[in-house]
């Protein structure tokens, strides 16, 4: 596939000066919307996860007109409920040396060094509003018995900041926010619309002013127009069809806003799980992931010996292989994600794997029930060994648990500044569904505290200061029109093909073949291959594709085509910007790019910048780079040993 | 195995629906109760069927959006477990499995299994919350809440809103519902100011709604994927009571 090179982008917006005053200049600069205009400007936001539903909340309480989207039945159940193990904070109430400074630290090289740093130390900042917000809202997380929160540590971190509930954080956070959220839809401030996909976004005279939507019962095509536009749509892990998002989650809001001219930045960059719960067969349609919490007290093994098919208790103590304890001395079973995934990668493809097809590796808590008691563990992790036993039928207090590393995150997106603001104007991105905050690498716990400081503190902000040049005046019929009518031929084509093959199998072909070349590991040959299949792929989805039914009614199978449809095209870039990014770092292993020890090995002489795509019709999409310039983090090889 | 699904079919809200029969075959033990389903649509598709619609997203036991009644049993017989979480492996070979969705006159049935619980959302937004504007909070550290009162909030708070309490109900109450959201915010200091004001509205919105009365027949929390007790409903009254006598 063939790229131009654009113009660099060379200003994000950030304030210049010390890290620590920039949020504060940014906020002061912002100018203000006076109450009673605010009344009079709309504002539509897409998504009602963490992102969405705290956005839509804050907006409507600062007096805004706001309309809320989302695709199921009630924001309630947006994708961000499922997440399981916490969120970050840098509230140092444990006194373990933690601070806004070390978190946001810990970010930037857990990120490798591909975040921008004015962005990572404002989460950072942040993240201590967000526990005091969520706790006035009655957010239920645990509390030591002094009746104070109790914190744990994660994946990647040495010191314990992370705030959690059970193993429900996530739905915890989403249902304060989804609470708050329809305090406002009572208040009149939010209108809420469920079940309403959206198909496209509408600019006119170069602003985004709204959405074509598609009502999901009645199956009416509708338009929303507005004086500023949020996404707030997720992320795009289910390009690979196997993985631990939510079934529904999806690129097309993102994928077509990028069509209409917002650049689309570090597509490549997917984050690998690694203790999700491995495959067992053909028809298996998501991946379930185990919180990387277990990785405190569980420990991760294989047998030293390939093929040993003993079962684990049979296989003594000095014929077990500790790899990450081995390897990784300093953090052991608590190595960042994408080293633990690579190492788990790698000992299977040793031959070491357990479980059928060798694609597993044990986590065991035969230690921890023996140093702390089965009531211990149970109290701890009860919730996730009960949902590990349904899912598989074992029970992991007698036997370890089999795990395997699965997609899980995306840490590309739409291109953002420091205001949230996409390359369109008026269009704002928050969430997992922009690019900005964790680099090539998400470090557990950060997703939540984005989603939140987006949403509650971020962008109410610094949309305020678009806004308050508006409203801006009634919008092109044409705009919309135009937008209408590519939404709904795009419906009746998929309608007309009538073909042999369902959406589903061409999203299990899509998403194995992604996995397979542009997965944990991608090599120049893997992505050339992907390159050459995926169009063709996607000529014959839109030539035999069957999808039922019709338009005007309540319809899965369409709503599905669609969005496998969009996948394609979003694949194709994936790879591309994988390929172009001849070097490795975070969730981007480019098996070219490795030291003698088989680490990631990253090249900042190069690829020390951010790769946005703008969209071309033609289909040579044109690569804008921003430098990333690490003034406070010095560059340097990350090593957890 | 191989099974035979006695399936309800109602092509929408106007249409009176029947019940349709299909087999399934080769399906894995291995297998979720809606990957079970899936490869039955599949099939359906391709023949030129309607495939079942059926609501669902995160088929991990927690968004809620799942839900069907299986052999007359909301969920499935398994206890405190969602339809998604189900899998295959708890039925018999040659079984004939019912499957139907939710009924309850609040919950009017969309297409084939999915129904509408937007009456959910409106009991939410009739007080299930606490009042409190993005950006005013104090130090999260400022008021301690006792372990105990925490754990029982967190108990009561991890209602999915799915449902099944009302379909299982013979009077079609959401009492289980509505009370374990009263019950989470009562038990915690941050929900006390709003703590009466907020029970009588929920409860008022959700008669509103035309849910039923409760008669305490506890067939809600047997059918409850997360265990909400019986116990909430009775903090709920004693709530409701007080806040009726101010
Ligand atoms: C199993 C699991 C566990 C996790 N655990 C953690 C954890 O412990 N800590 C952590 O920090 N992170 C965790 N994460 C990551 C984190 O949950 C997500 O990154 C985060 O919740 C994303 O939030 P969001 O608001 O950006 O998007 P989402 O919650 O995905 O919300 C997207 C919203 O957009 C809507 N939408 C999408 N497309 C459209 C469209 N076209 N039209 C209308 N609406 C649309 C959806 O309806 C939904 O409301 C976990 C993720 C998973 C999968
Ligand atoms: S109380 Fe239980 S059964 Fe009722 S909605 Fe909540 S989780 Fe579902
Ligand atoms: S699909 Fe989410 S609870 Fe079943």
């Amino acid at each position: 596939m063939k790229y131009a090179a654009g113009d660099e982008i060379r200003d994000t917006k950030a304030p210049a000066g010390p890290i620590e005053d920039r949020w504060e200049k940014r906020k002061f600069s912002a100018k203000l919307v006076n109450p009673a205009n605010k009344r009079k400007l709309n504002v539509i936001v897409v998504g009602t996860g963490l992102a969405g539903g705290s956005a839509a909340a804050t907006l409507g309480e600062l007096g805004y007109n706001v309309k809320s989207f989302c695709y199921q039945d009630s924001p309630r159940r947006a994708h961000s409920i499922a997440a399981q193990g916490g969120i970050n904070a840098a509230k140092n109430y444990r006194g373990d040396g933690d601070s806004i400074y070390r978190l946001f630290y810990d970010t930037v090289k857990g990120g490798d060094f591909r975040a921008r740093e004015s962005n990572v130390y404002r989460l950072a900042q942040v993240s201590v509003n967000i526990i005091d917000q969520a706790v006035a809202q009655g957010v239920p997380f645990a509390r030591e018995y002094g009746g104070l929160l109790d914190t744990r540590s994660f994946g990647g971190a040495q010191v314990s900041r992370t705030f959690y509930a059970r193993g429900q954080t996530g739905q915890q956070l989403l249902l304060g926010a989804y609470q708050a959220l329809e305090r406002q839809v009572a208040a009149g401030t939010v209108e809420m619309f469920t079940r309403h996909e959206m198909l496209d976004l509408i600019v006119a005279d170069g602003r985004a002013r709204g959405v074509i939507v598609r009502d999901m019962v009645t199956g009416e095509i509708e338009r929303h127009v507005a004086d500023a536009v949020v996404l707030a749509t997720g992320g795009y892990g289910n390009v690979f069809f196997l993985s631990t998002n939510a079934k529904g989650c999806n690129t097309t809001a993102i994928w077509r806003a990028h069509e209409r001219g917002a650049y689309f930045a570090n597509p490549c960059y997917t984050q690998i799980h690694p203790t999700c719960i491995p495959v067992s067969g053909e028809y298996q349609s998501k991946l379930t992931l185990m919180s990387e919490s277990l990785r405190n007290d569980g420990r991760v093994w294989v047998p030293l010996r390939k093929g040993d098919d003993r079962v684990p208790g049979d296989i003594p103590e000095d014929e077990r292989d500790y790899y990450l304890e081995r390897i990784y001395p300093a953090f052991g079973n608590l190595v960042p994600r994408d080293i633990a995934s690579r190492a788990a990668k790698n000992v299977c493809d040793e031959g070491r794997g357990v479980g059928p097809g060798g694609l597993g590796v044990y986590l065991d808590f035969r230690d921890a029930i023996n140093r702390l008691g089965r009531d211990a563990v149970e109290k701890k992790y009860g919730n996730l060994f009960e949902m590990y036993e349904r899912i598989t039928g074992e029970n992991p207090y007698e036997t370890p648990m089999r795990i395997y590393p699965a997609v899980h995150y995306t840490m590309g997106g739409l291109w953002v500044d420091y205001d949230l603001q996409s390359t369109i104007p008026g269009l704002f991105v928050i969430g997992e569904a922009n690019f900005s905050d964790h680099g090539a690498n998400r470090l557990g716990a950060s997703a939540l505290m984005q989603g939140l400081a987006d949403g509650y503190f971020v962008l109410p902000t610094t949309i305020g200061d678009y806004l308050a040049a508006g409203p801006f005046g009634e919008v092109e019929e044409e705009a919309v029109a135009e937008a209408e009518i590519k939404v709904r031929s795009k419906i009746e084509r998929l309608l007309s093909v009538n073909g042999t093959r369902t959406p589903d199998s061409f999203h299990r072909e899509l998403g194995r073949l992604m996995w397979d070349h542009c997965g944990m590991e991608r090599t120049e040959e893997s992505l050339r291959k992907a390159l050459e299949r995926i169009p063709e792929l996607r000529t014959e989805f839109w030539e035999n594709v069957k999808v039922s039914g019709t338009a005007e009614e309540l319809n899965q199978v369409l709503e599905k085509a669609g969005r496998v449809a969009d996948f394609f095209d979003l694949a194709e870039l994936m790879c591309l910007d994988a390929l172009v990014r001849t070097e490795s770092c975070g969730g981007h292993f480019r098996a070219e790019s490795q030291d003698a020890d088989g680490e990631a090995l990253r090249d900042d002489e190069n690829f020390a910048h951010v790769s946005a795509w703008e969209y071309s019709p033609e289909g040579v999409p044109v690569l804008h780079k921003e430098v990333l310039e690490y003034e406070y983090v010095k560059m340097t090889q990350r090593s957890y040993k | 195995m191989n099974l035979t699904l006695k399936v309800w079919r109602q092509s929408g809200p106007t249409d009176s629906g029947r019940m349709v029969t299909y087999r399934v075959e080769d399906v894995s033990p291995d297998m979720s109760f809606l990957e079970m389903l899936d490869v039955l649509n599949e099939r359906l598709i391709i023949e030129g069927d309607d495939p079942i619609a059926f609501d669902h997203d995160c088929r991990e036991g927690i968004c809620g959006m799942c839900g069907m009644v299986i052999n007359g049993v909301a969920h499935g017989e398994q206890r405190a477990t969602t339809t998604c979480q189900l899998h295959m492996r708890h039925f018999e070979d040659g079984a004939v499995i019912t499957i139907e969705p939710w009924r309850a006159a609040p919950f009017p049935v969309v297409k084939d299994l999915v129904v509408d619980r937007s009456a959910f959302d409106r009991i939410i937004q009739a007080g299930g919350f606490v009042s409190v504007p993005a950006g005013s909070a104090p130090d999260a550290h400022s008021v301690p809440v006792r372990k105990e009162d925490a754990d029982a909030a967190f108990d009561a708070a991890t209602c999915i809103g799915c449902g099944a309490c009302v379909a299982a109900c013979p009077n079609g109450s959401a009492s289980l519902f509505t009370a374990a959201k009263i019950t989470h915010l009562s038990l915690l200091p941050q929900g006390q100011p709003e703590r009466l004001t907020r029970a009588r509205a929920m409860v008022d919105q959700m008669d509103a709604e035309g849910f039923g009365g409760c008669t305490n027949t506890g067939e809600c929390t047997a059918v409850c994927p997360k265990g909400i007790p019986l116990d909430a409903i009775a903090q709920m009254n004693g709530d409701y009571l007080k806040a009726n006598a101010k």
